[in-house]
């Protein structure tokens, strides 16, 4: 991604080729761009990439425009004029990257200048807003050590009395790390709610503004004391919800309600543009004092999640086996099925100790290993069926379990032991999504 | 309109932006297909709202920009199977469309462009609503050239090819409304240098650059599917840009009404100097007048109190006439400041003094006005506007800013074209507009596969196209070369491809550049006549069932509102058989029975005229005349 002919990324440059001739500054190169290409910046604004093959080039000034990036801002906070004392811990993600319009680099920071400059209102309902810039990371780089430090930090929040804590996060990888801290963190004073974007806070058009917006509500009134995840209920800007961190998935690519409760209803929504909050859900933690909170915050990394398919290679669970991995879930077909060839692998995994836990691909019900003969095989191969536990959820739990727990009898018992509402015992016919069928 | 304006002298320079929507099977940025909704297709609607940043202002209204600030609801019509999520910036854009991008190369090709080597696509900031995702899509794909012209080559400076915007359905204070079928239609856009020296000029190069997009057979056509922008300055005045000239024709009008605008303003400016007026005396001290107004008969008036709004004036002192000067056709000083009401405050617009009496607002109630804001009705002049407190309080400091204006000369405006070729405020010129890369949009390499098929697509040269008239269309050649300067070539290009196997394309030059002139000529509004019914007309010839020359007549019967619609017209001047012909001579002869006897022979001038008034353009007129002498030979046969 270099620029040709010693050009660096901030230059003026002037560019002559076939009698035309191109002045810009020279901007910082894509994964996309050729390597003969120099892309620059037009006086109009514009991004044009001209190959300086055959092409005569005069550098007008040395670093004519700065580009470069920021260190990461430990703490930054602002001062308002209402009641609520809410701490935003930024890990990453699209909700605080920004593209520089000047330079088109990406700028991913946020301060809590910034949050103020998205969401104004703020400043109405915050004594004080902190924001601690934690890691710069897309969602998909984060490992259970990342939920580690996210858990600890927001501790370390709710201990200094924060009335509301923000976890600002790249939405791939939201759910888990929203499950990760639901296990982590108990008994909690207040909502941790994970907010982000599908389109960039840069963008006129975020989706950010309205998730943010809705917090502070969600932290003053909600009556519960779980991790939740506030996004886009729907396309319109008209309503967000606030989801239970275990029961939560990303179930679309790119839409802005692409997070959507699993065997479960949402606890609560926020309407917009009155900012009404209405619980939805009466099943859930009340808060606790803060005397009562505690925080476990270690998460075992020798946790794998697979899933099965047909023809799957049995020797993937030995693989894993042989790494010294502690647990395996399992996204098994339909009730909870892998195919028959590999229940002597899964057999063997039991034995030698390994924590196999069973969850559906299917994501919606409830896993039922009895129904079917592979299913009955391999709950006698010791393999724990998960219930109607997203394989996330299941994932994580695990995770934290292993960690957290030395005996392994006692994280068996507790993996089907419901901690957090993270399994539903009851499913109402309602909570399947009505799909279109044109 | 004064036609001996020197726009030589006067430093004229004009620079054309002309935007083309091109026909592609898909959008530019997704899968979805290039054409319309209409009123039957099934509409879902979606609620957004958009954030704007503190320093972007870019193209939007300052009402709307206002409104936008302050949270106005932003209503979308996802019309089903014309829009998808991409439009509704629920899914990331597509690659850029491959065939849009040839399109576009092709032209740039013809107009000796140079195509960069990697296409980068930008978003643009645009907050009114217009696009979910408040960007538009953007790329320049070539830089420089030219295009040749009578009175001198003019520049290419860029050409961008971009997506269209929403189309706006509805509007009012606490929403706006568009519907997303347009949205994401490739446009291509060619800026020329500011090299155009007259208003003729600048019709000749817009016609050119237009025809050259038609001949690559891959633009869209009909209503709103080719806009041009202006950029008009004189040496003394300002460099204005004019946006969304639907048709072609209007632009040396607009061009001619915005220097005649630009002169009046500087003869304001020069009288206001005259009388001695300061800056510091054009205040805004705003009064209520509702109390006044109110013991008025005025309908306007008390249609807006009864809304709850008020009358609120403010005074111009030494302005008294200066409101009323006509600075374009049909549009004074006074309305130009309404532009400014309109535009900054949201309101419905201003009544001024100049233009009292009027609207039920009689002169004792003008006088009461001047009284209670203690102006001299000889000498000074005020303004008022009807709304509520705020709105009419930016409204009317706009009008202060820009009768402030007066006294330096021509603000730097956007304006919009009107459809009589004068145009009106729409809001400040903005700065550079803010451009971020689209980061969801890999660039495109320029390639020589890619230049390869894009040459196949290239139009031809006006030269290479005069041949092809004169050869294979076999025109003659004062015909052809009339033809390559005439706005209805394209036209005439569309009928020689849809019925050049049925009619000779000489009858449709004919058709074009002759009979629709001459019925011109006789004062007809030929500009009311679609393609769609010239293309009917010249069908019923080729297909037998009327003759080339009731062509005129059909026409002129259609254009002078004697029939319904064009096939009514059509059926008027239906071809009749010889046979039919001898039975209605028969007929006629029988009525006339007692003259025709009594002339006898020289009866054939009376019969010949009754007949021809009810067949002529029906049958040739040589047949007549034969028919004729036959039944007049029987009856005086028979007769004797």
């Amino acid at each position: 991604m270099g620029n040709p002919e010693g050009l660096e990324v901030g230059d003026l440059v002037r560019v002559v080729k076939n009698n035309i001739v191109l002045e810009g500054v020279v901007m910082p190169a894509t994964e996309f761009t050729s390597p003969d290409v120099v892309i620059l910046k037009l006086g109009n604004g514009y991004n044009v990439g001209v190959s300086v093959k055959n092409a005569k080039v005069e550098v007008i000034k040395k670093s004519y425009a700065h580009i470069g990036g920021e260190a990461l801002r430990a703490r930054t906070s602002i001062s308002g004029r209402g009641t609520l004392r809410l701490s935003m811990i930024s890990t990453g993600g699209t909700i605080v990257s920004k593209v520089e319009y000047e330079t088109g680099a990406v700028k991913p920071a946020l301060t809590a200048q910034e949050l103020i400059e998205l969401a104004p209102e703020l400043l109405n309902e915050v004594s004080e807003l902190e924001v601690i810039e934690l890691f710069r990371l897309l969602s998909e780089d984060l490992t259970p050590s990342h939920w580690s430090r996210i858990a600890e930090e927001v501790a370390k929040r709710i201990e200094s009395g924060a009335g509301g804590v923000i976890v600002a996060h790249g939405t791939d990888t939201m759910s888990y790390t929203a499950a990760a801290l639901a296990f982590a963190l108990r008994n909690l004073p207040c909502p941790v709610m994970l907010v982000g974007a599908q389109r960039s806070s840069d963008r006129p058009s975020t989706d950010s503004v309205l998730n943010l917006r809705a917090c502070p509500v969600i932290a003053s009134r909600a009556p519960f004391g779980e991790v939740v995840v506030v996004m886009h209920g729907h396309t319109s800007d008209s309503y967000v919800l606030a989801h239970r961190g275990v029961k939560v998935r990303k179930m679309h690519s790119s839409r802005r309600d692409a997070f959507q409760s699993v065997n479960d209803i949402p606890l609560a929504r926020v309407d917009f543009p009155k900012k009404t909050f209405k619980l939805l859900n009466r099943r859930y933690l009340p808060r606790s004092s803060l005397q009562n909170f505690t925080v476990r915050a270690k998460f075992s990394s020798k946790v794998a999640l697979i899933k099965a398919y047909p023809g799957m290679d049995c020797g993937i669970i030995d693989y894993l086996v042989d790494k010294g991995y502690e647990g395996i879930v399992l996204e098994g077909t339909g009730l909870g099925h892998v195919r028959r060839e590999c229940i002597d692998a899964v057999r063997r995994a039991c034995e030698e100790g390994v924590i196999i836990v069973m969850t559906s691909q299917t994501l919606f019900g409830r896993v039922n290993m009895k129904v079917y003969t592979n299913g009955r095989k391999l709950i006698l191969a010791g393999v724990i069926p998960g219930s109607d536990m997203l394989p996330e959820a299941a994932y994580a739990k695990l995770s934290w379990l292993l960690a957290n727990v030395r005996d392994r009898d006692e994280v068996r018992a507790l993996m089907t032991c419901n901690l957090v509402n993270e399994i539903n015992e009851v499913h109402d016919a309602e909570i399947y999504p009505r799909w279109y069928h044109g | 309109m004064d036609e001996q304006i020197d726009y030589v002298r006067l430093g004229l320079k004009v620079g054309l932006e002309i935007h083309q929507q091109l026909d592609t099977k898909h959008k530019l940025f997704c899968d979805c297909p290039t054409e319309l909704a209409d009123s039957s297709t099934p509409v879902s609607e979606v609620e957004r709202y958009l954030k704007v940043t503190k320093s972007e202002v870019g193209e939007v209204d300052p009402a709307a920009l206002y409104e936008i600030k302050r949270g106005r609801k932003i209503i979308y019509q996802i019309p089903k199977g014309h829009a998808c999520l991409v439009e509704l910036d629920e899914e990331p854009p597509h690659e850029l469309n491959r065939e849009a991008l040839k399109i576009t190369i092709a032209i740039a090709k013809a107009l000796h462009s140079r195509i960069l080597d990697e296409i980068y696509v930008m978003r643009k900031i645009v907050v009114d609503g217009s696009n979910p995702t408040g960007f538009q899509r953007t790329a320049v794909v070539a830089i420089g050239g030219y295009i040749d012209d009578e009175d001198g080559r003019v520049g290419i400076q860029t050409i961008c090819v971009e997506e269209d915007a929403a189309r706006k359905i509805d509007e009012a204070a606490g929403y706006v409304k568009y519907n997303l079928d347009r949205l994401g239609i490739p446009l291509i856009e060619i800026s020329t240098a500011p090299d155009i020296r007259t208003p003729e000029q600048a019709m000749r190069v817009a016609l050119r650059i237009g025809l050259l997009m038609r001949l690559t057979g891959k633009v869209k056509r009909g209503i709103g599917t080719i806009r041009q922008d202006l950029n008009i300055s004189i040496s003394e005045g300002e460099k204005i840009e004019i946006k969304g000239v639907s048709k072609l024709e209007l632009i040396p009008k607009v061009i001619r009404y915005e220097v005649q605008r630009q002169l009046k303003l500087m003869d304001i400016k020069r009288e206001l100097r005259k009388r001695g007026v300061r800056a510091d005396e054009i205040t805004c001290n705003i009064k209520d007048i509702t109390d006044i107004l109110r013991s008025s008969n005025s309908k306007l008036v008390h249609r807006e109190l009864r809304k709850g709004h008020r009358a609120y004036a403010i005074g111009l002192k030494k302005f008294k006439g200066i409101l009323g000067v006509e600075v374009q056709p049909n549009r004074r000083f006074g309305t130009e400041l309404s532009d400014y009401a309109r535009a900054w405050g949201g309101v419905s617009g201003i009544i001024h003094s100049d233009e009292l009496p009027k609207y039920g607002i009689i002169e004792d109630i003008v006088v009461s006005i001047y009284k209670y804001l203690k102006l001299d009705p000889e000498r000074d002049a005020f303004v008022v506007v009807i709304s509520d407190r705020e709105r009419a309080e930016r409204a009317l400091s706009a009008v202060v800013e820009r009768v402030r204006y007066a006294l330096v000369g021509i603000p730097k405006e956007t304006r919009g074209a009107n459809p009589d070729g004068t145009t009106r405020y729409l809001r400040p010129q903005p700065g550079a507009a803010r451009m971020y890369p689209e980061t969801d949009v890999p660039p495109i390499r320029i390639d020589e596969g890619l230049l390869k098929e894009a040459e196949l697509l290239k139009p031809k040269t006006p030269e290479e196209l005069l041949k092809e008239l004169v050869s294979r269309h076999g025109l003659n050649k004062e015909m052809a070369t009339q033809l390559i300067k005439d706005p209805l070539l394209p036209m005439y290009l569309d009928l020689v491809r849809e019925l050049g196997e049925l009619i000779k394309p000489q009858l449709i030059a004919t058709t074009l550049l002759i009979y629709l002139k001459g019925l011109k000529s006789e004062g007809l509004n030929i500009d009311s006549l679609t393609e769609d019914d010239i293309k009917k007309v010249l069908q019923a010839v080729g297909d037998g069932r009327i003759a080339k020359e009731a062509i005129p007549e059909v026409l002129s019967a259609y254009l002078r509102k004697n029939v319904e619609n064009v096939e009514e017209a059509i059926n008027m001047f239906t071809q009749i058989s010889v046979e039919e012909l001898r039975q209605l001579v028969r007929k006629i002869v029988e009525e006339n029975k007692n003259a025709v006897s009594r002339k006898g022979t020289k009866a054939f001038g009376l019969i010949m005229g009754k007949v021809m008034s009810l067949v002529r353009g029906r049958i040739d007129g040589k047949i007549v005349a034969n028919v004729v002498q036959e039944v007049l030979q029987e009856f005086h046969s028979e007769d004797s």
